[in-house]
């Protein structure tokens, strides 16, 4: 499989009166065709970040520091996402190679303008295409996220959809463009778990169908086991584990990610007491020196934790984690 | 009635009207019919979809709507109240026995009050302290008890995370010494790390206050963890009704079945078996007849269609379930 977009050490700091914020920290990852990675973190991870930078569309006081780089790989050639500066330049990344889903479909909707004028405008905007043409791919988009009476919902309003219907919908409208990246911020977050399961079987079905490349935010690992390949953890704007699905559930090996999961709450194991990760995630104005986790971890190994950020160590091929507990330097 | 009872409920009913001008009233039953016990110094789950009138029926509890028809008894041993006919001096007594911590903690504490004033301000209003030594002397403990320090009372909220927060709203809550706390999504709104810590002081406040709590959830295995007893709620009605473990080794309603095969598996092998619940819950202007659920339900007759199921008594240890077939769909599973 050929790489469908590639992050080298992108770091985003945002200008604010109180001073350079740092979101995002020398984050490198790539993203192969038809691969579908999660992208886990609590808030202030800066996972959200991350992917609004894949489309550059992090607001105007962010700053990216010029080892970032971005590339995304298309049919006409590779685009360098963070040189983009035109609007028209950008049509490439926002919307049309990629799209994203985002967490309320509500306020992802113009309220006063109906569902099919939406998908339309964006369909002539992205494809060159007539109107009828438009309608025509529209309402089969809304027929194949399975909305019924996908011609009725075509003239109605997003509040008139139920929160499950507007999701689709939104779906709907993000690929209907043909992406080749579809970026999902937390795409269930606010619905219900029958409604979830619903939507996370649709997704499923449409990479096959599609055959695009997801990078699906979510803080729930539960949400990640179901869809995911690959899995990315973020803590305070650091990767600090990535692997195969498989590897980061059952075996973690960063001690933020393994807390993670000793946090959630099991059903096959209703007697054993629930163990938070001890404290609060720190503010991004006050980043911990060194590992910037060690102000929660349990396994502190000496001094280095609180004074040296530690490298990603790879345990295995794909599989690597950003902690001193693991020798330094050589990698396995 | 027994005395280990703290909230009994039979027939509860609340109805919102909704559309104006005499031809087009519309009743909206958000409960519906409801009968349901809270035993003393438990924690009662409540779960349901959104629309299902969890919120609704706990908000009923704290006479924060209006109770439409039924009952519903409150009896902690010092007093003795009807809730649905509660008024006046009555109403204002139960107001300090009853209180709400909220879902979201970003939303519900004043950004222009210092944490201290956040807390004691219950006990300003009910006046419930003579002076403020006395004031700042319970909120003291409280916010002792909340793991909060005499610091942290100095600042204003906006300088909390969110489980922090979340620990100043339970304070605020727990000043005027309830006896019943209603927690309406209370852990929804905070990240997975944070969501452990703030269940644990829960239930740790509830054995150490003797407090007898409702918590409301969508997130069924953060209910199974926490609580004693569990109610599912659909479309206004209570659909089944177990002791936690009960429920979850041996859930009878289609529905219940439905959503424990919702959550999705921390197994990344395990995808795809869940029996997937189709469509949505229907809108509570628009209710189907018979049971509500037959519209959704893999295992619905004619039956369904026609004749609303009641509760009925599943065993003897407090499962109750409300659906026709559940004796006949016990037997393949």
């Amino acid at each position: 499989m050929s790489s469908l977009i590639d992050v080298k050490n992108l770091t985003l700091k945002f200008k604010t009166d109180e001073g350079l914020i740092t979101a995002v920290n020398n984050v490198s990852f790539s993203l192969k065709k038809g691969e579908v990675m999660g992208l886990v973190g609590e808030s202030g991870s800066g996972k959200s970040v991350t992917a609004k930078a894949l489309m550059h569309l992090n607001a105007r006081n962010a700053v990216y520091t010029p080892e970032s780089k971005i590339t995304l790989h298309t049919e006409a050639g590779e685009v360098d996402v963070l040189s983009l500066t035109k609007p028209s330049e950008m049509q490439v990344v926002r919307g049309g190679a990629i799209s994203m889903i985002f967490q309320e479909p509500m306020a992802s909707f113009a309220p006063a303008i109906t569902i099919g004028k939406q998908m339309v405008e964006q369909l002539q905007l992205h494809g060159n295409m007539s109107k009828a043409k438009a309608k025509e791919i529209s309402v089969e988009m809304l027929d194949r996220v399975g909305i019924s009476d996908a011609h009725k919902r075509f003239d109605q309003y997003a509040f008139e959809l139920s929160g499950g219907m507007r999701q689709r919908a939104m779906i709907a409208m993000a690929l209907s463009t043909k992406p080749k990246l579809l970026i999902a911020d937390e795409p269930t977050t606010a619905l219900d778990v029958t409604i979830q399961a619903q939507v996370i079987d649709l997704m499923k079905d449409l990479v096959n169908e599609f055959h695009m490349g997801i990078i699906f935010i979510t803080h729930d690992l539960g949400v990640v086991a179901q869809t995911a390949d690959k899995v990315s953890v973020m803590y305070l704007g650091e990767l600090i584990e990535e692997g195969p699905v498989r590897e980061v559930i059952r075996t973690p090996a960063h001690p933020y990610t393994q807390g993670l999961l000793s946090a959630l709450p099991k059903l096959d194991d209703l007697d054993s007491p629930l163990t938070p990760v001890p404290g609060d995630i720190p503010s991004p104005l006050e980043r911990p020196s060194g590992c910037v986790f060690h102000t929660r971890c349990s396994k502190i190994v000496g001094d280095a934790c609180k004074t040296t950020l530690p490298q990603a160590y790879q345990l295995d091929e794909s599989h690597s984690a950003a902690c001193h507990i693991y020798p330094k330097g050589e990698s396995a | 009635m027994s005395n280990d009872v703290l909230i009994r409920a039979e027939g509860l009913s609340v109805g919102f009207q909704i559309g104006k001008g005499l031809f087009n009233k519309q009743i909206l039953k958000a409960v519906d019919n409801v009968t349901v016990e809270i035993e003393k110094g438990s924690f009662f789950g409540l779960v349901g979809e959104s629309g299902s009138g969890k919120t609704t029926l706990g908000r009923a509890f704290l006479k924060a709507v209006p109770i439409t028809g039924g009952h519903a008894r409150y009896e902690d041993g010092e007093v003795s109240y009807d809730l649905a006919e509660i008024a006046g001096p009555e109403l204002k007594d139960y107001r300090k026995r009853a209180q709400l911590i909220f879902q979201d903690p970003y939303a519900a504490l004043s950004p222009r009050m210092t944490v201290r004033d956040i807390i004691a301000e219950p006990l300003e209003v009910m006046g419930l302290t003579s002076s403020r030594a006395e004031t700042d002397e319970r909120v003291r403990e409280i916010a002792a008890k909340c793991r909060l320090n005499l610091e942290h009372l100095r600042r204003f909220p906006h300088a909390f995370s969110g489980g922090q927060r979340q620990r100043i709203s339970i304070a605020r809550a727990l000043v005027s010494d309830p006896k019943f706390v209603v927690a309406d999504e209370s852990v929804a709104a905070l990240d997975v790390s944070i969501q452990a810590d703030v269940l644990n002081l829960l239930k740790e406040l509830q054995r150490d206050l003797g407090l007898t709590f409702m918590f409301i959830s969508h997130d069924l295995s953060v209910v199974a963890h926490t609580c004693d007893h569990v109610a599912v709620m659909y479309l206004g009605r209570l659909v089944e009704t177990a002791p936690t473990r009960t429920l979850f080794e041996g859930a009878k309603h289609p529905y219940t079945k439905a959503l424990f095969s919702a959550i999705p598996s921390l197994d990344p092998d395990d995808r795809g078996t869940a029996q997937k619940l189709e469509g949505e819950i229907p809108s509570p202007t628009n209710q189907p007849s018979g049971c509500k659920f037959h519209t959704r339900c893999p295992y619905a007759v004619d039956r369904c269609k026609s004749e609303e199921p009641v509760l009925e008594h599943a065993d003897a240890a407090g499962h109750e379930v409300a659906c026709h077939r559940w004796r006949e769909l016990m037997v393949p599973a």
